[in-house]
């Protein structure tokens, strides 16, 4: 990994950093992917990975929920008329 | 009113026999909150409406509508949504935060009359193992004030310890629980993935997390458990009824005899002082008739590697909402990509900036087999070796944490030295079986020591059963 992954990663997460703490999550990154880079020598058998997990769906039905709107809009950072407002994207 | 030793069953006749009201047990708990908590750091907020919460309990004691949790005072990590309250995560993205509905622990906690006395530190998302990644200041040890009482439930651990509170919830991620239970000398109990419902929680690891009590002894514990372990059609990890119980566990399989332990996963790293105690505790449970048995868990070695990669992934995703635009911290700078960037960038603390990017790489194009992919086959594999190691012994113990307490400022930059600490915790959270952490004694800087069992899935009495028989003979 190099300063421009760090970089790359952050635009793609959406996070703004500072010169100085790339350079501290590049030392980070390197201390940990090499702590978790020991399961590449994991030998796993050819198993078909039986995940027994799968979704759990609900029909789409409308419901009733009790929040207030008041609550929910109250915090939106930016409003208009109780409408949240968001800046131009276009 | 004697707080150290009172447990919910006592608390419980005296609140019904009238000894005295469930206002005086608050104040009580107030009382200490007002004298530590400065100090500690383990409330965020005392709810301003406890005394209207305790008012409303009392009803309960007079109509007769009274059950065991009525009036009993509990304190709730700072990610469990209570409506019309602040619930921050511990972050600063969250701080002006109000939750607009009950997580399903809170709405239970509310119908039987619990006080639900305010909200504790924790590390920031449930991000670390100290309680020092909050945003809101590090919490303190109550046996040592510059010790870390451990995290990420580390202030729920400090108000049961302290008689802040009588038991309180945390969340266990990957030791959430288990380790500050350990640091504090408590009981903390890892329920079954899927038994309590996670709606309501701010998610961390969606298949990992599990609310998780708190208590000075087992009781306590097997108390909240029970009354919070339920169904709820909400969570769609929760489980429902019918496989509850097709899984119900044998009557042979509640009285466990057989321990399994998994030497080898400990041959090295662990504090040679907690390896003794743990030693010493196996050899009490032997005296007591327990068949102590070697057991091999190879896989469960990479059990934290795997963890660490599964975990930052899901962290990746789920802190995706946090963007600055319908609630919570935001920056309103430039455009909108501005807003995103500032206000996360600002928003969130370091450990989850560090937990967000490494979840983005171990996911992109090129890293994901090698990484993601890997990690959850290895998973697989855990659980699996777990559930088959159950069929020859009934629990697997192990020290909860490879460390005593550790100082305040310790392993912040190195984060391996600080993912270390939960390196028992993860077989648990991983293959979803139950786990619990037990107080084992006290060193000689009087700092608490801890063993930890895993049980099947949803044998939490096994674990009540063999934590009461410990509780019995540890000081022999």
């Amino acid at each position: 990994m190099n300063i421009q992954d760090v970089e790359n990663l952050a635009e793609l997460a959406r996070i703004e950093l500072t010169e100085e703490e790339k350079g501290a999550l590049l030392k980070d990154f390197d201390s940990i992917l090499a702590y978790v880079k020991t399961i590449e020598q994991v030998k796993l058998d050819e198993i078909a990975p039986e995940y027994d997990v799968k979704n759990v769906w609900r029909e789409d039905k409308p419901e009733t929920r009790e929040f207030s709107r008041e609550l929910i809009v109250g915090q939106f950072p930016d409003s208009q008329d109780g409408f949240l407002k968001v800046k131009k994207i276009l | 009113m004697d707080l150290k030793n009172l447990t919910i069953e006592k608390a419980h006749e005296s609140l019904r026999k009238g000894e005295y009201a469930c206002k005086e047990l608050l104040e009580a708990y107030l009382g200490n909150i007002e004298k530590k908590n400065k100090e500690l750091n383990a409330y965020l907020e005392v709810y301003k409406d406890v005394f209207e919460q305790a008012e409303a309990a009392q009803k309960k004691f007079a109509d007769g509508t009274a059950e065991m949790l009525t009036g009993i005072p509990i304190a709730i990590k700072d990610n469990i949504l209570f409506e019309g309250h602040t619930s921050s995560a511990g972050s600063k993205i969250l701080e002006n935060y109000t939750a607009s509905y009950d997580a399903f622990v809170i709405k239970e906690l509310k119908k039987a009359g619990a006080i639900i006395v305010g909200r504790t530190n924790m590390d920031e998302f449930a991000m670390g193992s100290s309680t020092q990644t909050s945003a809101y200041g590090v919490s303190r040890n109550p046996h040592d004030t510059s010790r870390v009482p451990g995290g990420s439930s580390g202030g729920s651990a400090i108000a049961v310890a302290a008689d802040m509170s009588l038991v309180s919830l945390g969340t266990d991620t990957c030791g959430s629980v288990r380790e500050p239970a350990a640091f504090c000398g408590l009981v903390g109990l890892k329920p079954t993935y899927g038994a309590l419902s996670r709606n309501g929680i701010i998610a961390m690891g969606n298949s990992l997390d599990q609310v998780a009590p708190f208590g000075k002894n087992v009781r306590d514990v097997e108390i909240v458990f029970n009354f919070l372990s339920k169904y709820d059609k909400k969570d769609s990890t929760s489980i429902p009824d019918s496989l509850r119980n097709k899984l119900a566990p044998s009557a042979q399989s509640l009285k466990p005899t057989k321990i399994g332990v998994p030497w080898h996963l400990f041959e090295q790293g662990v504090d040679p002082e907690v390896m003794e105690n743990f030693k010493n505790s196996m050899e009490k449970l032997k005296k007591s008739g327990y068949e102590i048995l070697d057991i091999e868990l190879p896989f469960s070695k990479y059990s934290l590697e795997a963890y660490y990669i599964i975990m930052p992934a899901e962290v990746s995703t789920n802190l995706a909402r946090f963007d600055g635009i319908r609630y919570g911290y935001s920056n309103q700078a430039g455009n909108l990509l501005d807003v995103y960037k500032k206000s996360r960038g600002e928003g969130f603390g370091r450990e989850a900036r560090r937990r967000i990017l490494l979840g983005t790489y171990v996911l992109s194009h090129g890293y994901y087999d090698a990484y993601y992919n890997k990690a959850i086959k290895i998973r697989e594999k855990i659980k699996s070796e777990v559930v088959q190691a159950f069929e020859s012994v009934d629990l697997i113990a192990t020290p909860t944490v490879p460390v005593p307490p550790f100082k305040i400022g310790e392993k912040l930059d190195d984060p391996v030295a600080m993912y270390l600490c939960d390196i028992f915790s993860a077989p648990a959270n991983l293959s979803g079986v139950p786990s619990i952490a037990l107080p084992a004694g006290k060193n000689k800087e009087n700092l608490p020591f801890s063993i930890q069992f895993m049980a099947p899935h949803f044998c939490e009495d096994a674990l009540f059963n063999i934590g009461k028989k410990f509780e019995e003979i540890r000081r022999e």
